[in-house]
């Protein structure tokens, strides 16, 4: 679930009109396919997309569209709702799955590519792997070494602030961890509420320990404890703790009343100096005044690493174990490792960045471009916590434990470990 | 005058042990064509009772005694207890949903239960227009989750929300948060959960009221007894069909609250409750078969005893009559 909130509540606007541009790109889409004169093969496939909602439902169509003119494929789309999509997965992948599929880079991409449910695309990505970044490879690697994912877009997660604000005050991008304290202290003497903190829905506070965990101990720890390689209940996760409870105090004090989108709406309003969050929040600003007044920083460095590590969940296509056999499945997914098939999703859908090195940028906002500058000198792209470790730690663990923790600054490491151990034993 | 004799036949209409012999001798002058139109409809029902409550209890507790990825059914293995060992003891959620849920159903038949009965009461009167306050206190019943979520919303926001404002704390620092601060949201969620739960009672008892003879109501005014006794010596214990399915249903919302603890927060951070763990465990991307078969099964186990208490009641006493 959490993965999905902040998928699902990222366009909710224009959903008839959406929905009906889709039908209509798909529509004439079928019109112009079969007679494209540039047709390599007559292949059809099917595309399951958990693109529900209506801006990225329009996005795919775009994208779909945009395939079958150049390759003379037919593409049937099934569009699920996005919650159940994600909730369904298990039994989707076992039943008869469409060829294509959206998913996500992470642990799960793995963990079914692991019980053999996904198409390998390995030789897809001999086409497009030079499209992409090293982390992106590796991102969209199975455990046998071989791709299993073909990256479409992802955002970044840092510090969002109102740049007047900050003039007005004298503020400075801190990039040490201790920088960031003193920052605070100084915010909460100037009455406002220094880190803006929401996290009713769980998910968020994820963010932070993630940053915090990575700052500290480094990517491959955040790696091995996500897939459960490293114990819970050791210095190494109570120093993770014990530093946030160093900023704690300046969180927002009522953060387990709030939804990220209301905690968008205090930093709007100037009445919090910067809040983590992936870079979707600028969809609550949607006075263009207030959006043009936001400034971005990343994670500061706390311990080692510097900042290379970059919280930026990648969303994709894979293929399953049948449509692996079909060509025209692989050129759908080889199509996305373009900047042609990306630009063609992302016209509709420009909240995001896209992944390949071709695609075009010239139609990003500045803001974009330094978004998407920050992803490219990312030295490592970790998928957030409820990507990258097992879903049920994320969502029956860690929501509980990290709400305690916000409330109370205590937390139970023996206790997580032993309940570590008993989810990851049942799968 | 008839809402009563209609309920209380819809709820033992299904006893027929008073009957069996007038019924073996009718089976005998049935054709073959009656026996299996018959047999037909015992067999479809027997067949969707099965399958849609027998089968997955069976299962369900079944899978709580193994480990299950869901995948394929060789990763299937046996964990004995081993689920139950870790709700027990290492799932921090699981004591506070217990507590919760007893204090849900004691809140429920203190507070809620009390109301909609007095709620009954009052409007049992000859009052004008008594239909339209029935209408508005059996709304919430019919209300959509969602609807619900956002009206509550609307009181209950810490910046923006009715109660905040009425209080003026709304926008300063003490303003309350309900739905956030652990100490208070249940409560806020129990009174969200009687503003429901009333008006259900409340019809339940306005039928029941109706059933009431009247003239017993005049015996008991000519024998001097003033209103509150009539009431409590005369009506209620006359209205005790509907006191025990009454009893039972509140039982049972208690123990399956669930929408809107749900709607609030997904049932975490001081709204946990049995049924939401469930949901969280057994549905949705969190899924851990084997620990949420085990919640499951500790649900039904649980609810099992007002249910068998509520059966012993209904049959043992129609057996010795």
């Amino acid at each position: 679930m959490p993965q999905s909130l902040s998928h699902v509540t990222l366009n909710r606007r224009q959903l008839f009109a959406g929905a009906g541009a889709g039908a209509l790109a798909l529509t004439l889409a079928s019109c112009t396919g079969g007679s494209a004169p540039s047709s390599s093969g007559t292949g059809s496939l099917t595309f399951g997309s958990n693109a529900s909602d209506p801006v990225p439902k329009k996005a795919y169509a775009d994208f779909v569209a945009a395939f079958e003119k150049k390759s003379g494929d037919k593409v049937t789309v099934n569009t699920s709702d996005h919650n159940s999509f994600q909730e369904k997965i298990n039994n989707y992948l076992q039943g008869s799955p469409d060829d294509a599929f959206t998913w996500f880079a992470g642990y799960r991409m793995r963990y079914f590519a692991k019980n053999d449910l996904l198409g390998d695309v390995s030789d897809v990505w001999k086409k497009v792997g030079g499209n992409y970044s090293d982390a992106m490879k590796t991102a969209s690697t199975g455990d046998d070494g071989k791709q299993y994912f073909v990256p479409n877009y992802n955002y970044p997660w840092g510090y969002f602030y109102r740049k007047s604000v900050w003039q007005e005050k004298g503020y400075e991008v801190p990039t040490k961890w201790d920088d960031l304290v003193t920052l605070a202290k100084k915010m909460q003497a100037d009455g406002i509420i220094p880190i803006q903190f929401a996290d009713k829905d769980g998910w968020p506070a994820m963010g932070t320990f993630d940053y915090i965990n990575m700052r500290l101990n480094g990517y491959q720890f955040h790696l091995d404890l996500c897939a459960h390689k490293e114990s819970w209940d050791q210095d190494k996760v109570k120093k993770v703790f014990d530093t946030w409870n160093e900023v704690r105090p300046y969180q927002d004090p009522a953060a387990l009343g709030l939804t990220w989108q209301d905690a968008a709406q205090k930093l709007g309003n100037k009445q919090a100096g910067m809040y983590l969050l992936g870079s979707f929040v600028m969809q609550q600003f949607t006075d263009p005044a207030v959006a043009a007044d936001i400034g971005f920083f990343e994670f500061p460095e706390i311990a080692m690493e510097g900042q290379t590590a970059l919280e930026a969940p990648i969303d994709g296509l894979c293929l399953s174990k049948k449509g692996a056999d079909s060509q025209a499945a692989k050129d759908m997914l080889a199509f996305m490792g373009t900047g042609e098939g990306q630009l063609a999703y992302w016209k509709a859908d420009p909240s995001n960045i896209m992944t390949a090195k071709d695609a075009d940028t010239s139609s990003y906002s500045d803001f974009t471009k330094m978004l998407g500058q920050v992803i490219a000198k990312a030295g490592h792209i970790s998928q957030f916590f409820d990507r990258d470790a097992l879903p049920a730690m994320a969502s029956n663990v860690m929501i509980p434990a990290l709400q305690n923790f916000t409330k109370s600054g205590t937390i139970d490491l023996a206790n997580m470990e032993s309940q570590a151990k008993q989810l990851y034993s049942q799968q | 005058m008839t809402a009563i004799p209609t309920d209380t036949v819809a709820a033992e209409s299904v006893p027929e042990a008073q009957e069996p012999p007038a019924r073996r001798r009718r089976l005998r002058q049935l054709s073959r064509g009656d026996k299996v139109v018959l047999a037909i409809m015992i067999a479809i029902p027997t067949l969707i009772q099965a399958l849609l409550i027998w089968i997955p209890t069976v299962a369900s507790v079944f899978l709580s005694f193994t480990k299950w990825n869901g995948l394929s059914i060789t990763n299937l293995r046996f964990a004995g207890l081993d689920n139950y060992l870790y709700i027990l003891k290492d799932y921090p959620p699981f004591w506070p949903a217990v507590l919760h849920n007893v204090i849900w159903l004691v809140f429920l038949a203190v507070i809620a239960t009390p109301l909609g009965l007095l709620l009954a009461v009052l409007l049992d009167r000859p009052l004008r227009g008594t239909r339209l306050y029935q209408s508005f206190f059996f709304v919430p019943v019919m209300l959509s989750l969602a609807l619900i979520g956002v009206i509550w919303q609307l009181f209950y926001s810490q910046d923006n929300g009715l109660l905040n404002n009425l209080l003026g704390t709304a926008g300063s620092s003490h303003a309350v948060d309900w739905f956030g601060d652990s100490r208070v949201n249940l409560w806020a969620a129990l009174i969200a959960a009687t503003w429901r739960h009333a008006g259900y009672i409340m019809i339940l008892y306005l039928a029941g009221l109706k059933g009431v003879d009247p003239s017993l109501r005049e015996a008991a005014a000519l024998d001097g007894a003033n209103g509150a006794q009539t009431f409590f010596r005369v009506v209620f214990p006359v209205m005790r069909p509907t006191n025990i399915i009454v009893v039972v249903i509140t039982i049972i919302e208690a123990l399956r609250a669930f929408d809107i603890v749900w709607i609030i927060n997904g049932g975490t951070n001081g709204l946990e409750l049995l049924s939401a763990l469930v949901v969280r465990n057994l549905v949705g991307e969190g899924q851990v078969i084997g620990i949420g078969s085990s919640l499951a099964v500790v649900l039904l186990v649980i609810s099992l005893v007002p249910i068998v208490f509520y059966l012993v009641r209904t049959f043992g006493k129609e057996a010795r009559e």
